[in-house]
Formats: structure tokens, sequence, C-alpha cells
């Protein structure tokens, strides 16, 4: 019975390896390669850590086999008499395995600060990118104005997105803080250009909700009060999911969306028949009710 | 002496119990359950039992939220038709949100917490430190009977919700958010139902206060002679510290519980920021702030997950001792690391909002503290390790938990670091790594302890021992069971399943994950069945196994110095401690244990009057 135990414990953590091992071949990993320069970066930070923690579970787990199979032959029968061995412990081995693994945290804790600060700290935002992202799509704005592209809004259980609308003489306005007449609206439907990274002003109406675009490894919660800028930045132009990850009632998991990443001159494109739908038919204007 | 004698054993024979009165004494303590009873025994197993029946329920309502994501919107066998919510047996959405909240809610509130301080805190703090009951054996009673209304008020919140039946149950998770929790309007649960929710989780908050107050106030004040704090062993460390973190953290989560009950019903807006429309409804006047009620439900809420686990660490820290006839290896390292654990347990909360849209310093802050708990976690990994590393381990129920504990408590300790680094924890925040993580530390470590806690002192409890085959089978189907329902919510969060959610398969990038949540909901049905057996052997075990002694481990700790069960006022031989409680194999005595309790042998030669030898704890 010993045996089966010792081999019991043993199993299963080899078990546990090779099922990580095989999982990206049975596509039960990300869902794709990052799509976005920060997602690549966290993901590069999450293998790290992967190899980091395989070692230690692989260094535990074997330690406590090993223990245990110890254990159970000390207890043959020619061994059954002996005392276990009487020790109250080891001052020097006990601070060797606490300040290694002090270093390796503090290792880990310190290299994925950047990561953080850039995603979240407004500092540390690519400010000169996201500008000349705005030129490219010939938006006129001053300095004060802010950076964003898109302002997204949440509520149970659909996104809501407000665009800013066009000048007379073709240039695109800058997004103000307040809804603007001339503002164009979509739901359920964000472009942004692809390849440069742009900003979103992040807001909810009613409940917490959360941006999550997995592909892109962006996660955001939008909170009843707060306006929260997010940039992001896709690789390649194409559609993406765009889900909520904060529990917001009871229509939660149907909070689903596109993102649709495109070419420059295929989102003012896209603004264009925006603006003309809503200036045509005012009834697309209304966001469609949602029950369901 | 003989003020102890209504019960087993006893005028303090500590042999053969073949001819007494009463013959089935062993049960004195399980007769005393029903009924009010001050007896701190009879109270820890009060709360045991009723934890055991809530584990049920709670499990059954974790099936009822795998059933779903194993065969959506087809209609549930057994409780569906149970529950008007679920229309015809199907899990309708609301339903579902309902089924998540109340299942993390009745393990959280009703199944973990109090099963380690109210069942195994309650049992053990007089007996391991040798006092005759607690110091406040009535409001001790209290903490008892005031879980029952909390199980009350939880089960009117999942069948009345402004009127019985459909729609009714919270809705908000067990972490209830604002403003979903917070305003009428926002969720179909967000009526009553979350009213009612919210009483539940204040009246287990007293609960747990009444307790803490007791186990502190005992530990410091009625240990037995000798019992120094650095003879005390690891479980009532555990316990003690569990005990100072609720003092401190629990009041905030009942004012903030109070602000939301306020805000509710008297028009407040503490949680309820201005210019809200919810549900096409009027604006909602406001003023408050939603982070604020994550900032103080984590502050109570985080430290609760250590509430959850300190106590387990040190049942199995003496178990794990006792079985692998070994002392502790590092003794001191572990009272620390208990300590260290809990004291940055209060520092931490903030890991939970690190995508939040608090201040992105704070963040940074959080993440340092939060990875430096990592630290105390792994010397006490180390140290278990250390403990078995040439003992001689009896390969029984109780020690197979045990090392369960540690591989699992290994898992869920890095998966934490994880989530620890902020940016990875970007993407797997509220996917199911996340949900992964936490079972393997609250189900995986936790529960697995409690399993070993309750076949170690079972004969203490009723004087028999459960039955080892059928421990056996519960363990084996149980490990299985929990890792195959557990090990693969890494892969779906890293595969970016959101977690609360309905239906997965709406979303293509997730809808080849079906076959692997089929296979979770089978593994967590096979473990959910296990748990009958757990049920079965200890009520079996209570007429036919066999009988225990008062030591049937060969135990040092002072509860094996009293008789099993024990009478009222615990000991009949007053207990007098002279060493640590962890004196394995020693090589100065001649059996493998020395009890806390042995009166070390006058060394006869030399003088006539001599003083007893004290040996080193
Ligand atoms: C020690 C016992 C357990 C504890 C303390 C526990 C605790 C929790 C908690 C806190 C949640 C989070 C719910 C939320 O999202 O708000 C949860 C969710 C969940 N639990 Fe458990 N659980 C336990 C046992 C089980 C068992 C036995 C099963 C499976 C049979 C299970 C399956 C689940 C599932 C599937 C979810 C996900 C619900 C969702 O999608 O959010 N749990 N549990
Ligand atoms: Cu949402
Ligand atoms: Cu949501």
């Amino acid at each position: 019975m010993k045996w089966f135990w010792c081999l019991f414990f043993a199993f299963w953590p080899t078990l546990t390896v090779a099922l990580c091992l095989a999982s990206p071949g049975l596509g039960w990993w990300f869902p794709g390669e990052a799509a976005s320069p920060l997602g690549q970066r966290i993901d590069d930070l999450f293998y790290l850590i992967l190899i980091i923690c395989t070692i230690a579970f692989i260094g535990t787990q074997a330690g406590l086999a090993y223990v245990l199979f110890r254990g159970a032959y000390d207890t043959e029968p020619e061994a059954v008499t002996k005392k276990a061995w009487h020790s109250h412990g080891s001052h020097e081995l006990e601070v060797i395995w606490s300040v290694i693994p002090a270093i390796v945290l503090l290792f880990i804790a310190f290299y994925q600060m950047d990561v953080w600060a850039e995603y979240r700290v407004k500092s540390a935002f690519p400010r000169d990118k996201m500008e000349t992202a705005l030129k490219r799509v010939n938006q006129k704005r001053t300095t004060k104005d802010s950076l964003a592209l898109a302002e997204v809004t949440a509520r149970q259980f659909e996104w809501l997105i407000r665009y800013p609308g066009f000048n007379d003489d073709g240039t695109l306005k800058p997004l103000m803080k307040d809804p603007q007449p001339t503002d164009l609206y979509a739901v359920n439907d964000l472009h942004l250009p692809a390849s440069a990274p742009v900003m979103i002003n992040l807001r909810t109406m009613d409940v917490q909700h959360s941006f999550f675009l997995p592909e892109l490894r962006i996660k955001q919660d939008a909170v009843p009060g707060l306006t929260i800028p997010i940039w992001l930045e896709a690789n390649k132009q194409q559609t993406y999911q765009l889900l909520c990850a904060e529990l917001c009632g009871w229509g939660h998991y149907k909070m689903k969306a596109r993102f649709v990443a495109e070419s420059d001159e295929n989102f003012i494109e896209y603004l264009r028949q925006l603006e003309r739908e809503q200036n045509e038919d005012r009834v697309d204007d209304e966001p469609e009710p949602s029950d369901e | 002496m003989s003020s102890v004698a209504a019960t087993a054993d006893s005028a303090g024979h500590d042999h053969d119990h073949g001819h007494h009165a009463h013959v089935d004494d062993h049960l004195a303590l399980l007769k005393a359950v029903p009924f009010w009873s001050t007896d701190h025994k009879v109270i820890g197993i009060q709360f045991l039992l009723t934890t055991l029946v809530m584990m049920m329920v709670g499990g059954a309502l974790a099936l009822g939220v795998r059933w779903q994501l194993a065969f959506p919107w087809e209609n549930m066998p057994i409780i569906g038709a149970f529950f008007p919510a679920s229309a015809g047996g199907q899990v309708t959405p609301e339903f579902y949100t309902m089924l998540f909240t109340m299942h993390a809610t009745v393990m959280i509130f009703l199944v973990i917490i109090p099963v380690l301080a109210g069942a195994f805190g309650n049992f053990l703090i007089p007996l391991m430190i040798g006092a005759d009951d607690m110091a406040f054996p009535l409001l001790n009673a209290l903490s008892f009977w005031v879980m029952l209304p909390a199980i009350f008020f939880f089960g009117m919140s999942f069948v009345w919700n402004d009127g019985w039946g459909p729609n009714a149950g919270p809705g908000a998770g067990w972490t209830s958010y604002p403003a979903l929790s917070a305003i009428k309007a926002a969720a179909p649960g967000s009526g009553w139902a979350q009213f009612w929710w919210l009483m539940g989780v204040t009246c287990v908050g007293f609960s747990s206060m009444m307790g803490s107050i007791n186990y502190m106030t005992t530990i410091i004040n009625m240990r037995a002679p000798g019992m120094t704090l650095l003879r005390m062993p690891l479980t009532i460390w555990g316990m003690f510290i569990t005990a100072v973190l609720q003092a401190f953290a629990l009041p905030v989560l009942t004012a903030a519980g109070f602000m939301l009950v306020a805000d509710r019903t008297l028009g407040t807006c503490f949680f309820i920021p201005s210019g809200l429309v919810v549900n096409n409804a009027a604006p909602t006047v406001g003023g408050g702030q939603t982070l604020l009620w994550q900032h103080l439900f984590w502050f109570y809420s985080h430290p609760a997950v250590y509430i959850m686990v300190l106590p387990a660490m040190g049942m199995v820290s003496d178990m794990l001792a006792c079985m692998s006839r070994k002392p502790i290896f590092g003794y001191k390292p572990m009272v620390y690391s208990l300590a260290a654990i809990a004291g940055l347990g209060f520092i931490v909360w903030g890991h939970h909002m690190f995508i939040s849209g608090m201040n992105p310093a704070l963040g940074m802050t959080f993440m340092i503290s939060t990875i430096m708990i990592a630290l105390p976690s792994a010397v006490k990994v180390f140290n278990w390790i250390g403990t078995i590393w040439g003992g001689k381990p009896e390969f029984n129920v109780i020690f197979l938990n045990c090392v369960a504990f540690v591989s699992m408590f290994i898992v869920g300790g890095l998966s934490g670091i994880f989530m620890a680094a902020v940016p990875v924890d970007i993407y797997i925040h509220d996917t199911y790594f996340i949900v992964a993580h936490f079972h393997y530390v609250l189900f995986g470590s936790t529960l697995f302890a409690v399993f070993g806690a309750i076949h170690f002192w079972y004969p203490k409890m009723f004087g028999r021992f459960m039955s080892e085959g059928w421990g056996k089978l519960h363990f084996f189907l149980t490990f299985i069971g929990f890792n195959g329902t557990f090990f693969p919510m890494h892969l779906l969060g890293v595969a970016g399943m959101p977690r609360r959610y309905a239906d997965p398969y709406l979303y293509p990038y997730l809808e080849h994950l079906l076959p692997l949540n089929q296979f979770m909901t089978v593994s967590a049905a096979v473990m959910g069945f296990a748990q009958f057996i757990l049920i079965g052997n200890f009520i079996f075990s209570l007429f036919s196994s066999r009988k225990a002694g008062r030591n049937p481990w060969n135990a040092n700790g002072l509860e094996w110095h009293a008789p099993s069960p024990p009478g009222h006022g615990n000991f009949d031989i007053p207990a007098v401690v002279y060493r640590g409680p962890y004196e394995y194999s020693s090589p100065e005595h001649d059996s493998d244990y020395w009890p806390q309790a042995e009166v070390p042998k006058p060394v006869v030669e030399h003088e006539s009057e001599t003083t007893p030898k004290i040996a080193p704890a």
C-alpha cells in the first residue's frame, strides 16, 4: 500500500506537467498569438513565471515524493523498531530556502513593473505614438484635447461607442468629454486604426463591467462614476472579440461585441458611413433595447 | 475528579472500558448536540455537523454550475425540479448567477470558516491548552446559535425576492459589488434577496466575532501550567492568529454591510455614484464610490482567505508530525511564518483590484506585498516536507490527507504568483484561472486538512475510530475528482474563458473548450458523490467501529491526556505541561512519543528531593 501511495503522489504532478505540455497542441491555451505588442510582453512574462513555477513545482513535488518514498522505505520490516530521525530542524537549510525564493520573488516583482506602468500609468503611455496615430486619421486637436479616439460606455448588456464627428473641412474633431451634437454612435462594434497605439475612454452608465479583449490580453474594469483611459494597439487588421469580464447581472455572459482593427482609410470610411446613417435615418441612432 | 464522572472514562482510569454503567457513553457529546449546551466540545460538534450538511448543499449548488457549463441550456436533473427559477429544470441565466453566488456564499461563510474556527477551534482549543472550557462559554454557545438565523437568511435569499419563486436569489456574486448589489433595479436578484444575503453575512460575522474574542481570551489566559507560548501546538497558533485576524478585519466588513443596507433602504449613497442610469430607470442620486465597497470588502475578505487556511495549516502541522513520528521541522519559523502571513495578509487586499481602476501606483505596492506573501508560504511548505523527511510515516487516511494538503497548497501557492504579477493578472483576472487558484487553496488544501482532522480527532470526539478502508476510498476519489475538476480550470483561464458566464460557448474562441468542461463536470460529480462516503463513514463509525483509548495515535498533545470523549470539564487528571508538543522519537525517551503532560521521571540516584527535569521545548 505504501508503494501505491508513493507512486500515487508522484504520478499526479507528472500527469499535470504532461497535460500542460500537451495543452497548447490541444488548443487549451492562449487564444492565438498575442495580437498586440503589450500583449506579447504579457505573454512573455507569463512564460517566464511559468518556467520559474514549473521548476518550483517539480522541485517541491519531487522533494515530497522523495521524503514519502524514504519514509516508506524506512518502514520495511528491519527498520520497524528504529525510531524516526529526531530533528527539530536546521537553521542553515531554512535560511537557504527562505533567501532563494525571496530573491526569485523580488526579481519577478521588479522585472514586471515596466509592463504594468506602460499599461496603466498615464505618464508612461506611448504618447508620441498616439499623437502620430491621431495625425494619420487627420484629427485636428490642440494639446489640451483628449488623446482618446473613442469613448466606450458599458451598460447592461451592451457596449455603446461614441466617436467624434467631422469638421466642415473634413478633418476629425477631438473627442470631447461630454457628448456633442456631431458625435457618432455605434453599439457593440468598436472600430479603431490598427498598428498604432490609440486611446479610448472607458465608462459605464449602470453597474460595473469590464472591457476584455482576450486576443490583445487587455482588460480594464469600467467603474461607475469613473472615466478610465486605456490604450491599445492591434498588430493586424482583423476583427477581435470584445467581452465583459466583470459580473454585471444575469446577462453578463452575453455582452458580446467586436473590435475591428482596420486601416486608417477604412476607419475614416467607417466613421463617414456612421455619419451618413445618422444624418439620413435617425432610427439607428437609438441603441437597440437590450431585452431578450 | 468525580465532577467529570458523568461521561466516559469516569474516574480517570485510562484503561479497560469494559464495565461501565452507561453502555454507549461514547455518544455522550453527540447526544448533547441537539440541545443548548455551553460545553465547547458539544458546540464544536454542533458546528461540525452543521458544516458537513452545508458542504453537501454547497456541493449540490456547484454541481448545478458545472451542469450548465457541461450541458448548456439542457434541463438539469434532480435539483432542477426543485427550483421554479430554473424554468422546467433548465438553468436560466438568472438561476445560474444565483447558483454560483450561493455556492460561494455557502462554501465560504457556512463551510470553510465555521468548520475551521467553529468546529475544530471550539473542540480543540481548550483541550489542547489544558483548559476546562472556553473563557466565555455562554458567548461560545451563542456563536453557534446565531449561525442558524444566518442559514435561515441565506435560505430566504434563495427563495424569496419580492415574493416567492422565480427570480429569487441574489445575483451579485459572493463579492456583491455595487452598483449591482446596491440598486434594486440592477438585477433580478437585487431586491429582497440581496437584503437577506446581507443579513446572513452579518449574522455569520457576529458568530465569528464571538468566537474570535473567545479564542483570544482563552488562549491568552487559560493555558495549563507549563504551557508557554512556544510550547503551544501549531494548531493553537493557527487558531490564535486567525482569531486576531478576525477581530481586526471583520468589523470592517460588518460596517460595509451596514452601509450597503443603508444605501438600499435609507437612501444613503455610500456606494452609488452620481448620474447612473440603471435599466432605463430614472437617474439615481449619488455621490458615492463603488470602489469604496471593494476596498472595504477585500479588507476583510482577503484576510479571510487566511482565516480559511491558517488553522488548517496548524492542524496539518500537528497531524504530519504525529503521523511521521517526528518533531515539526523548524517550529519557530512555522510560528513566525504564520504570523507573517497574517501580517502581510492585511496589506494585500488590493490585489483583487489591480484592474479595478484604482490608482496604478497602489497597484505596484499591493503587487510587492502580495508577492512577498509567497515567501512565508514557501517556508511552510519546505518545513512540512522537512517534517516528513526521515520520518516513519504511517500511510493512513490522516497522513494521506495531510500530504494532499501540502501537495495542493503548492499548486495554489504557485498559481498565486501569476496573479500577483500584475501584468499577467490583467489577462487572467476574472477568468477561470482565478477559480482554479482559489479552489486549490480553499478546497484542495483546507478541505483536505479538514478531512484529515476529522479522522484524526474523531476518536477523541466519540471514543471510536473511523473506518480506514472507507476513509481511503473517500480520499482516493476526492483527490482524483478534485484534480480532474480543478486542474483544467487553469487551462480554461489561459484560454481566456471568463468566470460567471452562463454560456461561454456563445464565443467562437471558447467553443472548443466544451469537451474539457464536460470532463470537469464528470470529475466534479465523482467528487461530489464521494462525499457521501465520508458522511456514511462518519455516521456508521459511531456505532460499529473499533473503540479508541485516550491516545490512539500515540500523540503528544494535551487533548490526548483527557478521556475519549472527554467529560464535562475535560481533564480527569489535571494537565501540567513539561515539554513542547513535538517530542516524537526523542532519543532521551523510551517510546517514540513523549506526551506534553507526561510527568518526568525523578532522577532517583542523586538526591531525595528532586525537581522535575523539564526538557527543552
Ligand atoms: C471548499 C469548497 C469550495 C469552496 C470554498 C468554493 C468556493 C467557491 C467560490 C468562492 C467561487 C466563486 C464564485 C464566484 O464567481 O463568485 C466558486 C465558484 C465555483 N465553484 Fe466552488 N468552492 C468549493 C467547492 C466546489 C466544488 C466541490 C465544486 C465542484 C463540484 C466547485 C465548483 C465551482 C465552480 C464551477 C465555480 C465557478 C462559478 C463561476 O463560474 O463563477 N466548487 N467556488
Ligand atoms: Cu458587462
Ligand atoms: Cu458583465
